[in-house]
């Protein structure tokens, strides 16, 4: 049940306050908005089988979805079953609204920093696309 | 605050918690913290979904994996294999009637696809009970833009100018009614909400409060700044004791918050809300008769006017709206009148949430344009007739409405259509019968309700309905008469026209609706004695198909009343005059040789 929280501002004095609160407390809910309209966001499914995991795929999930925030950029990152590469674990689905998915193998830290600065920022194509598969992840399965 | 990586909302409504989705979330949680994953991933216990036909419902954001009918046991599974190898649980994955392929999100299926969620907009989405939820999400926002941006008259403008409607059964224009209770000069004024919600198989309100009840609370408040009040009450029945809990939370911390009480965002508005409990009766949504329960006299209705805006709780302006139109405030001030009326008809404007229930495949709780058609409603979002029977209709109203037959299935649904048709929209439950359904039963059904629900207080209710109902009884059971037909319509007509309040002005419609829509089945009763549906039991005949029986005897030692004759080997006859049809034989019988006619 709930409990108010000691460090908490105990009341809404005014309606800034309000609109502040609002801005703190979005994240509770910014997941789930975001899920409800994922195709006008930028997609990013990151692949999550078992060798996926040992090589590293849940650091790299849990480093886009920290970076993608920290940077401000609307995002929904989601993991997927093994993508069939397996190869080239980790390997991540990039989707920019109204563009095709594109696969990057070998995706670890370093490479996700540029993916996003370079591909989801600027829309400049990075090393590493696992090409010619004109599969998405799902038809894939 | 952790960053979570995913969320699991699980359904926490009355309907999933009966199927044990309270331990879903603790078995959730405990393979969550098991696996280490507490602080990537969050559960969320939610108000209703709405597909509760497939409860319990797991949905899991961000990938927006919808799964039904979810089990305990299966918790540990959905963690190991969704959250930590991202594998999505076939098995528990929405299958399409149609096509046979699974649906993981729930936007492309059929029951979601043609429903738009206004007051719907968080069940299923927040949880209820964590009011921080509620401000992430645009919550009190338009409460605080009311009571510093905007004057009073401004916001019933806005909400006159969105033709929003009073979803309680009426109708009536919401704006109007707050400028009347706003022009009410007084010392005190109310704002109350009606939660009485009685019609049987309606669960809106219900699922309104138990998934958002700050929606209702900040509604109020907007409507008390409106209209000069500053009390809400809202009355709801004891029966529903989760919406009642949550209500209870929500208060609180909307006070803690400093978003109920006094001084409200420092600008001098005080306004507060209490509950007060009623104990079921459905005349007690009926809102003079509502107001009189919460002052402790007895749920009686009178005579209006004065109507509550002018003399209501304790003679003092009252204005009395229903949670539905309440849920749709916030919406409407945040998104504005132009938005919300361009949704809907011509008169009509905004959703409906009804409850989808009877011989329908999809059971649940839906939310409409109106103007949707009733095709829609029970073929694509219901997904049709239970086990492939035939539709025959569709009751809406409850006891105040009427029955719509296939020849209405083309019909926009809106206010004004569904009286003009013989029905009415009510409070939005909707009853579907099939080809087993008969009509004369029905309407019997719903006059056994409102004889039990009738306060007594006016006599054409109290005797008339009771009559009705006596009539009904008599055909059913075989021994009606043309003249009993023509009875019928005449009481009811005068019941309509004389009755005190609109229980009674309206108890007759099921009677009527099914008398202009199905009157060869009454006739049917009267003249040949016979219930084609085959659920009046006084009427059926059981026989013997000569083809099958193969003359074993198993229904002559069976049948305790000895109306079975026949030699071994021999085909066996059923004495009507003996039968006491009670099915012991039809049971018995392996060569399917017996029947109801
Ligand atoms: C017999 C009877 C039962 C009623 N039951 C309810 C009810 O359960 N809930 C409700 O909101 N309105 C009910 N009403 C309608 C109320 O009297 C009132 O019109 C309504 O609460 C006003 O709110 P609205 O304008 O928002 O619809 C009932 C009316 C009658 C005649």
């Amino acid at each position: 049940m709930f409990k108010p929280k000691e460090d908490r501002m105990a009341k809404v004095k005014s309606l800034a306050d309000l609109r502040k609160m609002k801005e703190n407390l979005q994240s509770k809910v910014h997941l789930r908005e975001k899920a409800d309209n994922p195709e006008a966001l930028v997609q990013i499914k990151v692949g999550m089988g078992t060798s996926g995991i040992a090589s590293g795929a849940k650091e790299v999930f849990n480093y886009l979805v920290d970076e993608l925030e920290k940077r401000n950029i609307e995002a929904v990152v989601t993991q997927t079953g093994d993508m069939g590469y397996s190869y080239a674990e980790p390997t991540i689905e990039v989707t920019l609204p109204g563009k095709e998915p594109i696969v990057y193998g070998y995706v670890d830290v370093k490479k996700a920093d540029e993916i996003i600065e370079k591909y989801v920022k600027l829309g400049e194509m990075v090393d590493g696309i696992i090409p010619a598969n004109y599969r998405t992840i799902e038809e894939n399965k | 605050m952790a960053n979570y990586k995913m969320q699991l909302l699980i359904c926490g409504g009355t309907g999933c918690r009966a199927s044990s989705s309270n331990l879903i979330i603790d078995e959730l949680k405990k393979q969550l913290e098991t696996k280490n994953l507490a602080d990537d991933v969050q559960v969320v216990e939610t108000g209703c979904f709405g597909f509760c036909e497939k409860g319990p419902i797991v949905k899991v954001s961000p990938d927006n994996t919808f799964y039904t009918q979810v089990k305990p046991e299966d918790a540990e599974e959905i963690v190991d294999e969704h959250i930590i190898k991202g594998r999505k649980i076939e098995r528990l994955l929405y299958t399409d009637p149609e096509t046979k392929k699974h649906i993981s999100d729930s936007k492309h299926m059929e029951f979601y696809k043609k429903q738009v969620r206004i007051a719907l907009r968080n069940c299923g989405f927040l949880d209820p009970e964590n009011i921080e939820e509620y401000i992430g999400r645009e919550g009190y926002e338009a409460m605080g833009k009311c009571l510093l941006e905007r004057t009073p008259e401004q916001v019933i403008k806005e909400i006159k100018e969105s033709g929003l409607r009073g979803r309680g059964g009426g109708g009536f224009p919401t704006g109007l009614k707050w400028q009347f209770a706003a022009a009410n000069k007084a010392d005190q004024k109310y704002v109350v909400c009606n939660a009485d919600e009685g019609d049987p198989g309606a669960f809106m309100d219900r699922s309104i409060l138990e998934g958002d009840p700050h929606s209702v609370l900040e509604a109020m408040a907007i409507c008390g700044y409106a209209t000069g009040a500053t009390k809400g009450l809202i009355y709801i029945r004891a029966e529903y004791p989760l919406a009642i809990k949550r209500l209870v939370i929500a208060i609180d911390q909307a006070r803690e918050y400093g978003l109920l009480g006094e001084n409200i965002l420092d600008t001098n508005f005080n306004f507060d809300v209490e509950l007060r409990y009623g104990a079921g009766a459905f005349v007690c949504g009926e809102e003079t008769a509502l107001i009189h329960s919460m002052e402790g006299e007895r749920g009686e209705p009178t005579v209006k006017p004065p109507f509550p805006a002018e003399s209501g709780y304790w003679g003092k302006p009252t204005n009395v709206n229903n949670v539905e139109t309440f849920a749709n405030v916030p919406a409407i001030i945040n998104k504005g009148a132009k938005w919300f009326s361009s949704i809907g008809t011509d008169k009509s404007k905004g959703t409906k949430v009804f409850a989808l229930a009877g011989k329908i495949n999809n059971v649940g709780l839906i939310e409409v344009p109106m103007g949707t058609t009733l095709r829609e409603v029970v073929f694509e979002i219901g997904g049709g007739i239970q086990n492939g029977k035939k539709f025959k209709a569709v009751q809406t109203g409850g006891p105040s409405g009427g029955c719509l037959t296939e020849k209405h299935l083309d019909t926009p649904i809106d206010f004004d259509n569904l009286i003009a048709v013989g029905s009415m929209m009510g409070s939005g439950g909707m009853i579907v019968m099939d080809e087993d359904d008969c009509m004369v039963a029905v309407s019997k059904f719903y006059l056994d309700f409102t004889v039990e629900e009738s306060c007594g207080k006016c006599a054409p209710c109290r005797i008339g309905n009771k009559r009705l109902y006596e009539v009904l009884d008599k055909i059913t059971k075989g021994n009606g008469t043309d003249e009993d037909l023509e009875l019928l319509d005449n009481m009811s007509r005068v019941i309509k026209d004389t009755a005190l309040c609109g229980l009674g002005q309206t108890s007759p419609n099921p009677v009527l609706s099914t008398l202009e829509n199905f009157r060869n089945e009454y006739e049917q009763h009267v003249r040949d004695h016979k219930c084609a549906a085959g659920a009046c039991k006084d009427l059926l005949d059981y026989v013997i198909e000569p083809e099958n029986c193969v003359g074993c005897t198993a229904c002559a030692r069976v049948c305790p009343v000895g109306a079975i004759s026949g030699e071994r080997k021999q085909i066996h006859e059923i004495d009507p005059a003996l039968c006491i049809k009670c099915g012991a034989c039809i049971e018995k019988c392996k060569f399917n040789a017996i029947f109801i006619q």
